[in-house]
């Protein structure tokens, strides 16, 4: 039985699907949970379910750490808390968009800013900016790229499934066309906010 | 592939450098760069016909320009790191002057020769662990009060609120402060007394409230006789009378960020009927 559970669990590595083995006969993915990490509430834990939360994390705090001047701040750890309200497709680039905001909000010195961008293939070759949920799922390949605002240079790209080398160049090129709208409104958003006082 | 150039090209001429001068008091974003301005009379289209000749052809005069909080120099230019509005002070007498970000921040970094007010949190041997809101807690010596000497030593406990200066505060040493200042007299640092509410505002209202010409210190001054300690990590010490007064006080001054100048003064008015 056991014999068979591990050669399961090697297949299923290979084909590259991206998350850890499940056990046969089970559908939940892997799980991980921490207690007790904040010390004001009562009680706090940290759940975490899949390896694709851990992936994301691990892209948004690369973003960031390339941005971010922490040479200023040695021996500080700089903590980003970002919380799903509701998801409706492009996650990672509305996780990127929010870490900016947050830390410009901060006061956080950083080199340039930056803002996350979500592209989709379909199965004929039309690309759609900003796929919704329902769009991403059907795709052929789902490509996320961050750009940062100084040279509109790739930061990050994350991208999943089947795409030509022509087709990766034209996704970059429109990301980067797209990327201007969001920069644009970061600035109105920040000028607002600085007119207030 | 055309189209990915002209895009490039139209990316890349968004982002061309400005010069400061044309910036000043606009919200300037991390990632600008910006022109001082003996550069950018250089660069301008109409300064090669008319700059006048000089003798020393090959080096230019430079002023010496002090980049303040929210920028840094990137070879010739200055990058802005934060995101606010660029300020410049001309310079009293010869270099070019200070050019700043003001921005609005709640998190404090130490800066020598800041007045801050801290909680004692530890009493260790001869120093005092004093948290002042950074990243770590700054250290006070108990010989840094004044008259304080090995045998007569200040009545500091753990909890107490002290108002004092740093010395040392870089990003790479642990901050210190003192409360006396250069001459050996406390100038009004020292522990604060009792009673009275220690409260936290953003850093943009305190540099506000503590400008020379601000109007809402004296508004409040008038409302009712109050004691007021401001320290530039962000926390106000307030005490009046009452608890009550106390309270009011408290709120005003952090509704402040948040309010015009007429929604002030209305305020003002009632509380002054009241």
């Amino acid at each position: 039985m056991e014999e068979e559970m591990h050669t399961d669990a090697k297949i299923r590595a290979e084909t590259g699907t991206g998350s850890s083995p499940r056990g046969p006969g089970c559908s939940l993915r892997h799980f991980a949970c921490e207690q007790n990490l904040l010390s004001r509430p009562d009680g706090s834990a940290s759940f975490l379910q899949g390896v694709a939360e851990k992936s994301r994390e691990r892209l948004i705090r690369n973003t960031c750490e390339a941005v971010v001047l922490g040479t200023l701040h040695p021996r500080t750890s700089i903590t980003v808390v970002l919380q799903v309200v509701s998801d409706a497709g492009s996650l990672l680039a509305c996780c990127l968009n929010a870490a900016c905001m947050a830390l410009v909000d901060a006061g956080v010195p950083m080199r340039a800013l930056f803002c996350g961008v979500t592209c989709a293939l379909d199965s004929d070759g039309t690309l759609v900016l900003d796929p919704t949920s329902k769009q991403e799922k059907e795709a052929r390949a789902v490509l996320t790229f961050a750009l940062d605002n100084v040279e509109r240079k790739l930061l990050m790209s994350s991208t999943k499934g089947l795409f030509s080398d022509a087709e990766l160049q034209q996704c970059l090129a429109v990301t980067q066309a797209a990327s201007q709208h969001v920069f644009r409104f970061y600035r109105e958003s920040l000028q607002r906010r600085y007119s207030k006082s | 592939m055309a189209e990915a150039a002209s895009v490039a090209a139209e990316c890349l001429a968004g982002c061309r450098a400005r010069g400061a001068r044309s910036v000043l008091g606009q919200v300037v974003v991390p990632g600008e760069e910006l022109l001082l301005p003996e550069q950018e009379d250089a660069e301008g289209p109409g300064g090669a016909g008319e700059r006048p000749l000089s003798l020393n052809a090959g080096a230019r005069s430079r002023v010496r320009v002090i980049c303040g909080p929210g920028l840094r120099r990137c070879g010739d230019r200055l990058l802005v790191t934060k995101c606010g509005r660029l300020r410049h002070k001309e310079p009293g007498g010869g270099g070019g002057g200070v050019y700043w970000v003001d921005s609005q921040q709640k998190r404090y970094v130490p800066v020598k020769g800041d007045h801050v007010i801290g909680i004692v949190t530890a009493k260790s041997g001869d120093i005092f662990k004093v948290d002042v809101g950074g990243s770590e807690p700054a250290s006070l010596s108990y010989l840094s009060f004044e008259g304080a000497t090995k045998r007569n030593r200040p009545n500091v406990q753990v909890g107490d609120l002290i108002y004092g200066q740093f010395v040392v505060a870089n990003k790479d040493m642990e901050p210190e402060m003192v409360c006396i200042d250069s001459c050996g007299r406390a100038n009004g640092m020292g522990v604060i007394g009792q009673d009275g509410l220690l409260f936290k505002v953003t850093l943009g209202l305190i540099r506000k409230l503590l400008a020379p010409d601000c109007e809402i210190i004296q508004e409040v001054g008038k409302l009712y006789p109050l004691e007021i300690v401001f320290g530039m990590n962000g926390r106000i010490w307030v005490k009046a009378k009452t608890i009550q007064q106390t309270l009011i006080l408290a709120n005003i001054l952090e509704a402040c960020e948040h309010m015009t100048s007429d929604q002030r003064k209305q305020i003002f008015s009632r509380l002054a009927e009241s």
